[in-house]
């Protein structure tokens, strides 16, 4: 706030030139079915996290494609590596192995 | 886009306009934000061009802004449009001119409402007889002042003294062009160039010799929206509007922006100095914000208008940097010098922004 009585607020805006697409290629050739993920949120619903973390897989990826990896990492630090996504996820990704695999490539620490 | 693709666009999206012989309604804010604005295109339309625009004291408002502030219903609305058409059939005219975008829409959205519920135009015939005793008749064409400059674009560029060049460099100037939302996105047939990628503005810029900045925000609204700012708690909301526009243009550093709406140039030329306050970020070069014009007055401007004629000093953005480019002689003594050369006073000048 300041003398006008209102203030700005950040845009939403997702510049992609300056995102980090390295890492993304990285984990591309490490787990190719990331690129499967059609964001249906499935995971999302069947996640045992989810009722009292941030847990969002679907999230992560975009925020991955986005080239934002701390907010991915937000999304991915309170799995538990159960798999109950793994077996619901329509496009059949193994999504517990993703996880691991995406911790790996940007050097999340668990 | 590319241009082949946008002119393929503009092709698809074509309206006819009369010749001659306009009923002309001003709008109610710009007379006060931009006060030579409509004097202008009256100027340049009955002086130069030579066609028969007719305007009358006796029509009001259309009721656009208390319309979409939710003050008065849609039937009152369309009441006091019938009442500004009964106007137009008093003089004997066919040919509906609106100096404003708010306006054009409004006049549009009724004239779609009267042809998909003609019970409703019955009812509004019926309330405008109760209220003034008044009968009116559709108009045969509706155009917004902005599609007669555009149309006749190319005689104004024939009679120009200046070009939208950069006397310096030799290149065209950069211009951002701005639409009003209600021009087009609301019924894109109802616009030059369509809603996506409208060419009222940018035929103008392109026939006075100016290049158009395709920029990724082009099509976001300028931040007035109404609501968002009329309610003070909301006014974040319409300065980040604006802000998010002008950071999406700065990479492209435009010379000048060119509007045709009422509250757009205002919010473009206001904010910038706000903005300034709040962050400390201008977006013109050295410490200048980027002038913003009406299109009236760069029409006023490259066929040689006195700047000072043009209310070039009510603009927050100081005009000089612009004048300066194209060569645009002005004399900064007379600034602030009114009819007669009576003092109009000098205003404080902000602090942040040049």
């Amino acid at each position: 706030m300041n003398k006008f009585g209102y203030s700005l607020s950040p845009a939403s805006v997702i510049n992609l030139d300056n995102a980090d697409k390295i890492k993304f290629k990285e984990l591309i050739d490490l787990e190719p079915d990331v690129l499967k993920c059609m964001a249906c949120g499935s995971c999302v619903s069947s996640c045992s996290a989810v009722n009292f973390t941030n847990s969002s897989l679907r999230s992560a990826i975009l925020s991955l494609q986005n080239g934002l990896p701390e907010k991915a990492y937000e999304y991915l630090k309170g799995c538990m590596l159960c798999g109950k996504c793994t077996m619901i996820c329509p496009r059949g990704i193994n999504t517990r192995r993703l996880i691991i695999s995406i911790f790996q490539t940007y050097n999340f620490k668990k | 886009m590319i241009y082949e693709g946008k002119k393929k666009i503009w092709k698809d999206y074509q309206k006819e306009i009369p010749d001659d012989h306009y009923f002309y309604v001003r709008s109610c804010i710009r007379q006060t934000l931009f006060p030579a604005s409509e004097k202008t295109f009256l100027d340049i339309t009955r002086n130069k061009l030579h066609k028969d625009f007719f305007e009358t004291e006796h029509h009001t408002t259309c009721g656009g802004i208390a319309y979409h502030s939710d003050v008065i219903p849609q039937e009152t609305v369309m009441t006091i449009i019938a009442r500004q058409f009964a106007l137009m059939k008093k003089y004997g005219y066919e040919n509906y001119v609106c100096s404003c975008i708010t306006s054009f829409g409004l006049y549009t959205e009724t004239l779609e409402t009267w042809h998909e519920f003609p019970q409703l135009q019955e009812k509004t015939a019926e309330n405008l007889w109760k209220s003034c005793k008044l009968e009116f008749t559709k108009p045969k064409y509706l155009a917004h002042s902005s599609d007669i400059i555009y149309k006749f674009r190319n005689l104004i560029a024939e009679q120009a003294k200046y070009k939208l060049i950069n006397q310096y460099t030799g290149e065209p100037l950069k211009v951002v062009e701005h639409i009003g939302c209600h021009y087009s996105k609301m019924f894109p047939s109802k616009g030059f160039g369509g809603a996506e990628y409208p060419y009222v503005l940018a035929g103008m810029i392109e026939a006075w010799g100016g290049e158009v900045v395709d920029y990724p925000e082009r099509r976001h609204c300028c931040g007035f929206g109404f609501r968002q700012y009329l309610v003070k708690a909301n006014r974040g909301y319409s300065i980040s509007n604006t802000h998010k526009k002008f950071e999406s243009m700065e990479p492209f550093k435009p010379d000048m922006i060119i509007t045709n709406c009422p509250g757009c140039p205002y919010f473009l030329d206001r904010w910038q100095y706000a903005i300034a306050e709040m962050e400390g970020k201008t977006y013109g070069e050295n410490g200048h914000g980027i002038p913003v014009f009406t299109y009236e007055e760069v029409a006023g401007l490259v066929m040689g208008y006195n700047p000072w004629d043009l209310g070039l000093q009510n603009h927050q953005i100081g005009t000089e940097i612009l004048l300066d480019k194209i060569g645009i002689p002005y004399d900064p003594n007379m600034k602030y010098k009114g009819l007669n050369n009576k003092d109009l006073g000098i205003p404080e000048f902000p602090s942040c922004i040049k």
